[in-house]
């Protein structure tokens, strides 16, 4: 429980609605990461997010096919499989674990699943204490 | 004036974020043990059904009335008029009309239980920080502290869309979002509330509504020329009168399908022009993206042609529900834990809303008005260690535990002259010695519309940081904090009487 008395900053990141309503957070380098992450190791991991949801935001043929099918199934299909949205949720969840593990956790910052919060916000907490938090 | 008053320390229980103390945490992982669900502690206006599975608004009579109409008016046409039909005409009768059914039910019953795409509310710390970034933003009264702006603007393809505060959610709303007073959630791309299904129409169940009333109108027409039929064949062997009496259930069948097939039809019609031009209801009645005077006026959402929105309305991505009802509550700094915490939060948030909404410029009166700072607003000294309840623990001055508000007549600002010369006493504070104190030791400068305190070593710091300095005081110690729920925070090693 000693994290409890680390104070962590939090910064949050807002969304980006240039676009419309798909899920895009804003690019823009949080000045609270300097001397912790570079700014293109960030931007790197932000834009990928952003392309990620782009894609599931999209509407291609796979979310035609998808849409018709459950449709023809009078909706019911969809209580039994995953949208390829919810499929784009869980890798981008996956993706920042493994962000997480490999490159911010290890300079005492972490990036919370947007998911976690609703994604209106993409939340970074910054912990105070340069230890590693593994 | 002497200095032997122990250090006070203002802690909230409005927020459950218990830390920092042994006892307190197993009190709440004992809570937790019990495994509540997201869902048991929402802080919006609905129903849930099947552990969190079904949602619904509160008031849902009208769904039921839906459902009995559709349901009755089918069975009694598959019961009487399909089987004439079926003898007589052709079997396909009751199959296409099955298949219609079992369509309109299931949009239906999609649009009412599922989530029309609530935004969830934001958390204390991101509702700070928020408010942090606005005051930064409107850097023109450094001491005190002004409302800042409620809008936000962005453009959307040259198109300049203002987004505005909700007070309730804590959140700026994302273009096209609009807060439901009736389930009292923000939802995206909120298109209406509908009392006929029992929910809100949104982002999530614009499609299933959309379908369910074309399918419906469809089903309408269909059983009504059905019925139209079966009546004029039996008619050819005898006349009207005796094929009504011979069949009274296909003129209960033509009375409800005539007068429902105006309204039904004339909403799908409706609705298939805002599909096509990828408007909301809101939008329409608002006039959102009509020409004004003078000025541009597109809709910066549609797609171009009407032949792509309506595809991306029908056949687009299926956003998931963002609100993770079925997950366990975690004891974090989220302010969902308890659902009488949640309840008196959300009490609070009502109360700030008002406050901030009608513009606190200098210290309102809070008397009698914010009760909800009287209920849960205790003052422990900070040397026998915070004993905090989940909800609120009073402690007379005799040290004595009672979980009744102890009667604030004569005990307006005798508390501290009680405590002169006492140590090691704690005793419980209501809203207006809270005031006294604040004034005494400044802790407040400018306005404050709610009341929250809450000591939160995890938060604390954080908080302290961002806003003393725009407060202007100094941070002198480390486990003396006060801090406010306006972003306001002092510290002060003694408090002196």
């Amino acid at each position: 429980m000693d994290t409890q008395r680390s104070p962590h900053t939090k910064v949050f990141i807002q969304r980006d609605f240039s676009e419309g309503i798909p899920v895009k957070f804003q690019t823009r380098y949080p000045p609270e990461l300097e001397g912790r992450v570079d700014r293109a190791t960030y931007e790197s991991t932000i834009n990928t997010i952003n392309e990620m949801f782009a894609e599931a935001e999209s509407t291609g043929s796979r979310t035609y096919c998808e849409s018709c099918f459950a449709c023809l199934t009078a909706y019911l299909a969809l209580m039994c499989m995953d949208t390829f949205y919810e499929k784009t949720l869980k890798k981008v969840r996956r993706y920042l674990e493994e962000q997480n593990q490999r490159i911010y956790m290890s300079r005492g910052v972490m990036i919370i699943d947007p998911a976690e919060r609703g994604l209106r916000i993409l939340e970074i907490d910054i912990s105070s204490i340069d230890t590693p938090q593994r | 004036m002497r200095d032997t008053s122990p250090y006070y320390t203002v802690v909230s229980t409005t927020v459950s974020q218990v830390t920092g103390d042994g006892n307190d945490n197993q009190e709440v992982q004992i809570k937790m043990a019990k495994s509540v669900r997201r869902w048991e502690v929402f802080p919006g206006k609905n129903k849930f059904y099947c552990n969190g599975r079904i949602m619904m608004a509160r008031q849902a009579g009208v769904f039921y009335l839906t459902c009995a109409l559709i349901i009755i008016t089918s069975g009694l046409f598959f019961a009487f008029d399909c089987v004439y039909l079926a003898q007589n005409v052709t079997p396909a009768i009751p199959a296409i009309g099955g298949a219609l059914f079992i369509f309109v039910m299931a949009t239906l019953l999609r649009t009412s239980f599922s989530d029309p795409g609530v935004i969830p509310r934001a958390s204390a710390e991101e509702a700070a920080e928020m408010e942090r970034q606005n005051e930064v933003a409107n850097p023109n009264s450094p001491g005190t502290y002004r409302p800042p702006p409620r809008t936000k603007e962005v453009v959307i393809k040259g198109q300049v869309i203002k987004l505005k505060y909700c007070f309730t959610c804590k959140i700026f709303r994302p273009p096209r979002a609009s807060h439901c007073s009736l389930c009292d959630n923000c939802v995206e791309r909120f298109d209406h509330h509908c009392p006929w299904v029992g929910n809100c129409v949104g982002r999530r169940n614009y499609r299933y509504f959309y379908l369910f009333i074309l399918s419906l109108s469809l089903l309408c027409i269909y059983i009504f020329a059905c019925v139209l039929t079966n009546l004029i064949l039996r008619a050819q062997d005898d006349n009207f009168l005796t094929a009504m009496k011979d069949s009274p259930a296909s003129v209960i069948e033509a009375l409800v399908c005539f007068f429902s097939i105006w309204s039904v039809v004339g909403l799908a019609g409706f609705h298939s022009y805002l599909t096509a031009s990828e408007l909301t209801t809101n939008e329409d009645i608002k006039g959102t993206f009509t020409a004004k005077r003078g000025q541009d006026n597109f809709n910066p959402f549609s797609k171009g042609s009407l032949l792509k929105n309506c595809l991306g309305v029908l056949c687009g991505p299926n956003p998931p529900s963002l609100l993770d009802r079925r997950g366990m509550v975690v004891p974090e700094p989220e302010p969902v834990s308890h659902v009488s915490v949640v309840q008196a939060e959300k009490d609070a948030n009502a109360v700030s809303a008002h406050h901030e909404y009608y513009g606190s410029t200098q210290k309102t009166n809070n008397m009698g008005t914010n009760t909800v700072a009287d209920r849960s607003v205790v003052v422990v000294n900070e040397e026998s260690s915070p004993k905090k309840r989940d909800m609120i623990s009073y402690q007379s001055p005799d040290g004595s535990i009672n979980n009744k508000v102890p009667s604030v007549n004569g005990s307006g600002v005798i508390p501290a002259q009680n405590c002169i010369g006492k140590k090691n006493h704690i005793w419980d504070m209501t809203l207006n010695q809270l005031d006294y104190l604040g004034h005494r030791v400044n802790i407040y400068p400018a306005s404050h519309g709610s009341v929250n305190y809450y000591r939160d070593p995890q938060e604390a710091p954080t908080r302290g940081e961002l806003y003393v300095h725009s407060a202007g005081y100094p941070r002198s110690d480390d486990h003396q904090k006060y801090v406010l729920s306006r972003g306001v925070s002092a510290d002060f090693p003694s408090v002196n009487y």
